[in-house]
């Protein structure tokens, strides 16, 4: 089974959540998480894992065999993201324009081009000491596309990937996977929540929470996606989330107040459960409403 | 020679354009005889890669010197391979037309950029 | 022209309320104009805050997507296999195109034998200008779900730029969106300073690091400011070193201040909301400091 946890607006308690609410399912289950926010992962920085593996992540870049190229052209004429101008004779590749979609390589007459791979970023993974198994993708500086990224560490872990027995711990357990969504509601999020069971959406009672919220429970609903929602920080506004959730018959499975023990907590990086473990029987109830709630 | 200039509206009295990617059209002239060839620039509503494509543009009509008011990277690189000449309007407070920067072309008063002179508009 | 853009790295660390009360400051302490954008287009949210009225919204087109003529099409299933993005779906009954996941290559125009495809430009949101108290506003909607290549933000950018030169403005303020990817890219480009608003957790600090690297990459100045810094003091600190460290000064700290709540709930900058209030003192003293800073950063590069 796969949970999305996702929120629209950043800064929410995305994090917060996905890690409590792993730490709690890692007691019943062999627990998977993904770290898809790979342009800020944060969910290794409260749960403390040992990496034991990094796998580099690559997009397909054209490279030119200059002894063959007519610089007849047809290359950049295709290249719908002027990646490619042919100019003096040669052709000259823009790496960061290029969308790795191969048309060039293809349509080449002399056969002049092929594809090399180009890092853009990396996916770590390890177990944490609650036994979680948490797999991060982080985009490489300067980047500019994290998708490829994103689409390598769903599709984790490769063969060579880990060496530990994450085969073993799946026939023994059912297996749980949970996905830290990144902010917004763009194409990494649809991204993210392509291929999952569940969603839940972590807001705040705030003007902002509920703007940002409704975004993504629009593309929630377009892929048709159960969905709960977690109102973090309440007490911070007096935006109607409850209203909002009411008419798109969203439950409100949790609510965490605004403390400020609670934030001076979490900003050491402390994972919730551990600052504040009253909330383990709340999140267990919310974890064991979305099995059934997906099962049934 | 032909020299291309980047501009705002449709002859050599209109207004300069800044822009080399985003110019709305380009104004090729001779020198020599003052005479302007306007063409549109499709790239100026690219997606991405704008200057890329008026750099070839540009390539493709034989121009030899570009007059406009800034390059991104990917456009002077493309320029450079393509052995055309990129030429810096001075800064000034009120905007040059375009029969100003070809005389001061032809003034020789009019500074070669020596390399990208902005950093590029990304995804634009 | 000076142009400040707010970034963060981290979301939710208050980029945007700093950004409306700089946007008030700007407008009531501030010798010339300044026009104002929101470059977070994934979350635009600085509208909320400025009161915008009068919006003129026009539809935005992105990049294109591939569109299949079912008539001619014969489902033979050779698009699907040029497509690197698995947005080609076929069988005997015909192709679909999954519209989110195609990047508007055109791979599959190619190789299709019957000539069933085409590229389609398609809408992907809107950009709009809205008048505020403090000045005109340029923002924009993604449409939920569109690929957040920075085209956008860099329309939004290229408006507000035309109009802030077209009237002679003194400035332009910008806010950005998070992470470090392409829309940040869009937002920091051209940029006469960045202004990063963090927070003294780990997280907004492991952030922090990684889009100080990219403002620096792409060689615009950055300066710090810490949004909550009392909450965790040493947490502040560490992000001061971390500044110090590569030659980044931190400007303010800002208190953890319940007024900043207050103002967002009345959807009003604090500035205005709670002009007496500790944070709004700092965030006029900010302002003020930024000033200064703009001016040696613009004469720096004449130099």
């Amino acid at each position: 089974m796969r949970l999305v946890v996702a929120s629209g607006k950043g800064g929410t308690g995305k994090t917060t959540v996905a890690t409590a609410l792993a730490q709690t399912a890692a007691l019943t289950y062999a627990v998977r998480l993904l770290d898809c926010d790979v342009e800020a992962p944060n969910a290794a920085l409260s749960l403390h894992p040992q990496w034991s593996s990094a796998v580099t992540v690559t997009r397909p870049v054209p490279r030119v065999d200059a002894t063959r190229c007519t610089a007849c052209g047809r290359c950049a004429e295709v290249c719908q993201f002027n990646a490619l101008a042919v100019v003096g004779g040669g052709v000259l590749v823009f790496d960061d324009l290029c969308h790795g979609c191969g048309r060039c390589v293809w349509i080449c007459p002399e056969q002049a081009m092929h594809e090399e791979p180009l890092a853009v970023g990396q996916i770590d993974a390890g177990y944490t000491p609650d036994g979680i198994l948490l797999a991060q993708g982080l985009l490489r500086i300067g980047q500019p596309m994290g998708m490829p990224v994103l689409r390598a560490l769903k599709r984790w872990p490769t063969a060579a990937a880990l060496d530990a027995p994450f085969s073993d711990a799946e026939s023994a357990h059912t297996l749980l996977e949970i996905r830290d969504a990144p902010p917004g509601a763009s194409c990494p999020v649809v991204e993210t929540l392509r291929g999952a069971d569940a969603v839940i959406l972590v807001t705040e009672p705030t003007a902002f929470g509920l703007h940002d919220l409704r975004q993504v429970v629009g593309i929630v609903q377009e892929l048709g996606l159960p969905a709960w929602v977690v109102i973090n920080r309440d007490g911070i506004g007096t935006a109607p989330i409850a209203e909002y959730c009411a008419e798109q018959g969203l439950p409100i499975a949790l609510r965490i107040p605004l403390e400020r023990r609670l934030a001076e907590a979490l900003a050491r990086g402390r994972p919730l459960l551990d600052a504040a473990p009253e909330y383990r029987p709340a999140v267990q109830t919310l974890l064991e409403q979305i099995v059934s709630g997906v099962a049934a | 020679m032909k020299l291309a200039i980047s501009m705002t509206g449709e002859s050599l009295d209109a207004p300069f354009d800044a822009r080399f990617g985003r110019a709305a059209q380009f104004c090729l002239v001779e020198p020599e005889s003052g005479v302007c060839e306007l063409v549109a620039n499709p790239a100026r509503d690219a997606s991405g890669g704008a200057g890329v494509q008026a750099a070839q543009l540009l390539a493709s009509q034989g121009v030899t010197a570009v007059v406009s008011g800034a390059y991104g990277p990917k456009a002077w690189k493309t320029l450079h391979a393509a052995g055309i000449r990129a030429l810096l309007a001075p800064d000034s407070a009120h905007t040059p037309t375009g029969r100003e920067m070809l005389e001061q072309f032809c003034a020789g008063t009019l500074r070669e950029a020596d390399a990208a002179s902005h950093d590029g508009h990304h995804g634009g | 022209m000076k142009e400040i853009v707010v970034l963060s790295g981290k979301g939710g660390t208050g980029k945007t309320s700093v950004t409306a009360a700089l946007a008030h400051q700007a407008a009531h302490a501030t010798a010339g104009r300044w026009l104002l954008a929101d470059a977070d287009v994934d979350a635009a949210n600085l509208a909320l805050l400025l009161d915008a009225q009068a919006t003129v919204a026009e539809p935005f087109v992105g990049g294109a997507v591939a569109v299949v003529d079912a008539d001619a099409c014969s489902g033979c299933g050779l698009c699907e296999a040029a497509c690197r993005y698995e947005a080609l779906i076929c069988d005997a009954g015909g192709c679909q195109v999954d519209a989110i996941a195609c990047e508007g290559c055109g791979a599959c125009l190619d190789r299709c034998p019957s000539g069933a495809l085409a590229l389609v430009p398609q809408t992907v949101g809107t950009c709009r200008r809205s008048e505020t108290p403090y000045g005109a506003l340029h923002h924009a909607h993604l449409d939920p779900g569109q690929e957040n290549s920075g085209k956008l933000v860099t329309a939004v950018k290229r408006r507000a730029r035309a109009q802030a030169e077209a009237e002679h403005c003194a400035g332009l303020l910008i806010d950005g969106p998070p992470g470090i990817g392409c829309p940040v890219i869009a937002a920091v480009s051209g940029a006469s300073l960045a202004l990063l608003v963090t927070e003294p957790t780990v997280s907004g600090r492991e952030d922090l690091a990684r889009a100080l690297a990219t403002v620096t990459h792409f060689g615009v100045p950055a300066l710090i400011c810490i949004n909550k810094a009392d909450l965790y003091p040493d947490g502040a600190q560490a992000i001061e070193d971390l500044g110090a460290a590569r030659g980044i000064a931190t400007l303010a700290r800002l208190p953890f201040d319940l007024s900043m709540t207050e103002a967002l709930a009345a959807g009003r900058p604090v500035t205005v909301q709670c002009p007496e209030a500790p944070i709004s003192q700092a965030l006029a003293e900010l302002w003020r400091t930024l000033q200064a800073r703009l001016a040696e950063v613009t004469t720096d590069s004449k130099t």
